[in-house]
């Protein structure tokens, strides 16, 4: 069954199973790859995109719910100035260890930041805890949003 | 669908960027094969000097290094990376002695061609230690000879030409001529030997000791194809595997005529299999032509398994027979000093206290995958792995192929920890394109990821500690109770006779008993340590206690003043990251914590890195463990080579343990794995994650490596804070928080 969606603003028509996945899609239909998969179940946030800028897990989202939502992946983020300072953010703390994880990473960073420019620690934690690095990078995640956000990079949790 | 990599050597090598299509060659090869000292660690060098003769022209391949006529310069980065910033660090040992300036420096990942790279392995901690001399020399190899050039050129003496910035300049004339203009001239030079190159004053380091960014950063803030399950070829097809649930089972019968008239499905068929986990072993295979509908097809499969005999095999049998086993002496000495009979009658308090630790699995973010083409009587191999080289031998027995006929190109690695040290996904994945007759991608299942892992094995130790009336430690026996068959211990399962306290004490008995395993086991980040660590180093906590010792006092006195009780273990610089991380972390005022929260102490030597880790942590009276904070002090040596990477890795590795030690187990029943995804194997999340204070002492030793040996002592230094801050002791991993309720 054909579906048409708006991927990182360019309308994408793709002829598929309205099951499968929406990260199956821009995977393996749209070739977009930097939506990673990781467990198939929402449990790591590998998949993450932007669904008319909320986060969503791309992996539990069948491209029938998709609908006219506005799409955006890791390769649209930056078109957006805060898409944009996120990735430099991570790019200056040099957050990545292995970097399967970060495109998701980015991607639910973004959408904390556009809703809490100036977030808490205990913002980051409740709106990262859902992306899963298993290289542990999670330090430099949160010094990265930070830096993004204008705020001193420390980590002020303990003294 | 794009390209990510081509079908040759030829176009992958393209494909890492825009090189320029006439690149004139740094010949350092003959260099190198020149020099006795490095002919073994770099085998291919020697190869390049023998292609030499060869060449037509000026322009030479050589192993590592090329530079263009623009002065831009492409170094080989020859291991895989999975994450521990190789494919950044050892292009900087190569650029900072070939002088070149790190911004015209791009990185290009070695394809598998262990004669021309030597070892190709992510594994061990090993790439510093076995890289960092060899690939300076090739470095500074390629400087000499474009001096000679610029020289030659001048008619100047060499040793009045100076290199800076990719430029050698001739400071009494005040010509200069840059690297890219040399090359061809340098390349046609004889080359110098490699053993008599001179390497830099460290102080003059330019690159090494500077926090770099990883070269592939910027290509992952933007999503781009970098990973195994990233690859894609014309006409690729996608694949499942399904394997037998219990260990070691075959398949007796399946539904493979319904699963190939399933949408998107072109085949589906039985693989026998043989009995070595690390081959080929018995499942389904289903082919489509999209993963999704390879894997929905999966959800119709019916399969009756010939399960074999691991399906008796449990977790609890385990701990049962552990305990039936303590009960008598050990099957297998280990080691044993003095009169460890006599010493335990000799002392003041003997204490005695039973640890074990579960299977652990892996959980490498990027599922297991490999993309395989069997064409041309070759095959052609994408693998994210740590370790191609026994793929590529595996692949060929299995394929009935010669090895010269397996080309494995690496791709970045989603996360090793050592799971990737095994290649079975690669065999996999290459038995199935040829058998379908096309190019496939496997990619398992997170599911398959985790219940087909070579487990890091369960493990159960009895112990008993000896303090005399001064509370020194006087005797020590371990009888550890573990996996194998008669005298053969299964894979990561064994335990060091040199173990720590060992050498020591004067008194001390090691044994072993083991028994039969059905369960695939195998390295996992720090193997042995990342268990052993956590049982003597608890243990030890629980004698200073006894012994009515600050914990810190206790482990110095135990190490002495100084020695070397084997296996190149450095007491005093493990007494030094002791004596650092106790001062950074304010230890002597862990009194004045609330109550309810407590630090402890832990320290341990492997993969020749010293740490010392103490954690603070606070427990809930429900018996919630929340970590405050670790400060880590770590001492690698002389140099640390890239110091953004390097905390990098020491945080990762430290909140790593406390993940494991938090929420991890692999429960065996009836003979597989009981846990399937991330909501039952735990790995860390972001609001559990503690800062991370990392200090590194330098000394005067050549440098090591970072990705294991932060680990193992924060798993016990933790649970010494839980002590110190419940009075409970956590003797068995993952840590209960019931067991740590308080009022």
């Amino acid at each position: 069954m054909a579906f048409t969606i708006e991927v990182n603003g360019v309308e994408r028509t793709v002829d598929v199973d309205g099951e499968m996945p929406l990260l199956w899609v821009l995977r393996d239909v749209l070739d977009l790859k930097g939506s990673k998969y990781g467990c198939g179940a929402g449990l790591c946030g590998a998949c993450t995109v932007h669904l008319d800028g909320e986060p969503t897990r791309s992996c539990l989202t069948p491209i029938s719910r998709v609908g006219t939502a506005k799409v955006t992946t890791i390769e649209g983020i930056g078109e957006t100035l805060l898409g944009r300072r996120v990735q430099n953010a991570w790019l200056d703390v040099d957050v990545m260890q292995c970097g399967y994880c970060q495109a998701g990473q980015i991607m639910s960073a973004a959408a904390l930041l556009a809703k809490t420019p100036r977030p808490s620690d205990r913002n980051i934690d409740s709106a990262m805890t859902g992306n899963v690095c298993r290289c542990c990078t999670y330090p430099r995640i949160r010094a990265a949003i930070k830096k993004a956000a204008g705020l001193s990079t420390a980590d002020a949790r303990m003294p | 669908m794009t390209r990510f990599a081509g079908l040759s050597a030829a176009a992958a090598r393209r494909s890492d960027g825009a090189l320029p299509s006439r690149r004139a060659f740094l010949k350092t090869g003959a260099a190198v094969g020149g020099g006795l000292l490095l002919h073994a660690v770099l085998p291919g060098l020697a190869r390049a000097a023998s292609a030499e003769s060869e060449a037509q022209g000026a322009a030479m391949l050589n192993a590592f290094v090329s530079i263009a006529r623009d002065g831009s310069v492409t170094i080989v980065a020859k291991n895989p990376e999975i994450g521990q910033g190789v494919k950044t660090m050892l292009p900087m040992l190569i650029a900072e002695e070939l002088d070149v300036d790190w911004q015209d420096v791009r990185t290009a990942q070695a394809d598998l061609d262990t004669e021309k790279y030597g070892r190709q392995v992510a594994g061990g901690s090993m790439a510093t230690p076995l890289n960092w001399e060899p690939l300076r020399r090739v470095g500074a190899a390629g400087r000499q000879m474009l001096v000679a050039a610029a020289a030659q050129s001048w008619d100047v003496p060499a040793d009045e030409c100076s290199t800076a910035q990719g430029v050698v300049h001739h400071a009494k004339s005040g010509r200069k001529l840059g690297y890219g203009a040399l090359v061809e001239k340098a390349a046609a030079l004889p080359a110098p030997d490699l053993a008599s190159v001179r390497l830099k004053d460290p102080r003059d380091f330019k690159i090494i000791g500077q926090p770099l960014p990883g070269v592939d950063d910027p290509l992952v803030v933007a999503g781009k194809p970098l990973f195994g399950i990233d690859v894609a070829v014309p006409g690729m097809l996608y694949a499942v595997f399904q394997k037998c649930p219990v260990f070691g089972g075959k398949v007796a019968s399946a539904n493979t005529d319904a699963i190939k008239s399933l949408p998107g499905v072109r085949a589906a068929f039985v693989v026998e299999g043989g009995d070595n986990p690390q081959g080929l072993v018995g499942g389904v295979a289903i082919v489509a032509d999209s993963w999704w509908a390879a894997s929905s097809a999966r959800d119709k499969l019916q399969v009756t398994w010939n399960e074999g005999p691991t399906r008796t095999q449990s977790s609890a049998g385990f701990a049962s027979a552990a305990a039936a086993l303590a009960k008598s002496a050990p099957q297998h000495a280990l080691r044993r000093d003095g009169d460890p009979g006599a010493g335990f009658a000799r002392a003041a308090q003997v204490i005695e206290a039973s640890y074990t630790y579960p299977f652990l699995a892996h959980i490498d973010l990027e599922p297991q995958n490999c993309t395989a083409h069997v064409h041309d009587g070759k095959v052609e191999i994408w693998a994210p792995t740590q370790n191609p080289a026994p793929g590529a031998l595996l692949v060929a027995a299995t394929l009935g192929i010669s090895e010269s006929d397996v080309i494995v190109h690496m791709t970045r690695v989603g996360g090793g920890f050592g799971r990737r040290l095994r290649n079975d996904f690669m065999v996999e994945a290459a038995f199935i394109a040829k058998t379908v007759g096309a190019p496939v991608k496997l990619l398992w299942s997170r599911e398959d990821d985790v219940q087909h892992d070579f487990y890091r094995p369960a493990g159960f130790h009895f112990l008993k500690g000896g303090v005399d009336a001064d509370g020194k430690l006087v005797a020590l026996s371990d009888h550890f109770v573990t996996f194998g068959h008669g005298e053969r211990v299964a894979d990561a399962a064994g335990m060091d006779a040199s173990e720590f306290p060992a050498g020591l004490v004067a008194n001390l008995d090691y044994g072993l008993s083991l028994m039969p395993l059905g369960v695939p086991t195998g390295p996992l980040r720090a193997p042995g340590a990342n268990g052993i660590a956590f049982v003597f180093q608890s243990f030890l906590d629980e004698l200073a206690h006894a012994a009515g010792q600050d914990p810190v006092d206790f482990h110095l006195a135990v190490l002495g003043e100084k020695g070397d009780p084997g296996r190149d273990f450095d007491t005093s610089r493990l007494r030094g990251v002791i004596e650092l991380v106790a001062e950074k972390s304010g230890w002597a005022n862990r009194h004045k914590l609330p109550k309810g929260t407590g630090m402890g102490i832990a320290a341990y030597f492997c993969h020749l890195g010293y740490f010392a880790e103490v954690v603070q942590a606070t427990v809930a009276p429900s018996g919630a463990v929340k970590v405050d904070k670790v400060w880590v002090a770590g001492d690698v040596g002389s140099q640390i080579i890239n110091p953004s990477n390097a905390e990098n890795q020491v945080q990762g590795a430290a909140l790593d343990g406390i993940g494991a030690a938090l929420g991890q187990a692999i429960t065996i029943d009836k003979g597989r794995v009981v846990e399937a995804n991330f909501d039952t194997v735990k790995p860390l999340r972001m609001r559990q994650a503690p800062p991370v204070e990392v200090h590194f002492r330098i000394t005067d030793h050549r440098p090591t490596g970072l990705g294991e040996p932060a680990l193992p002592p924060v798993i016990p230094a933790l649970c010494n804070a839980l002590f110190a801050a419940t009075g409970k002791r956590v003797r068995s991993l993952p840590i209960n928080n019931a067991e740590l309720k308080w009022s």
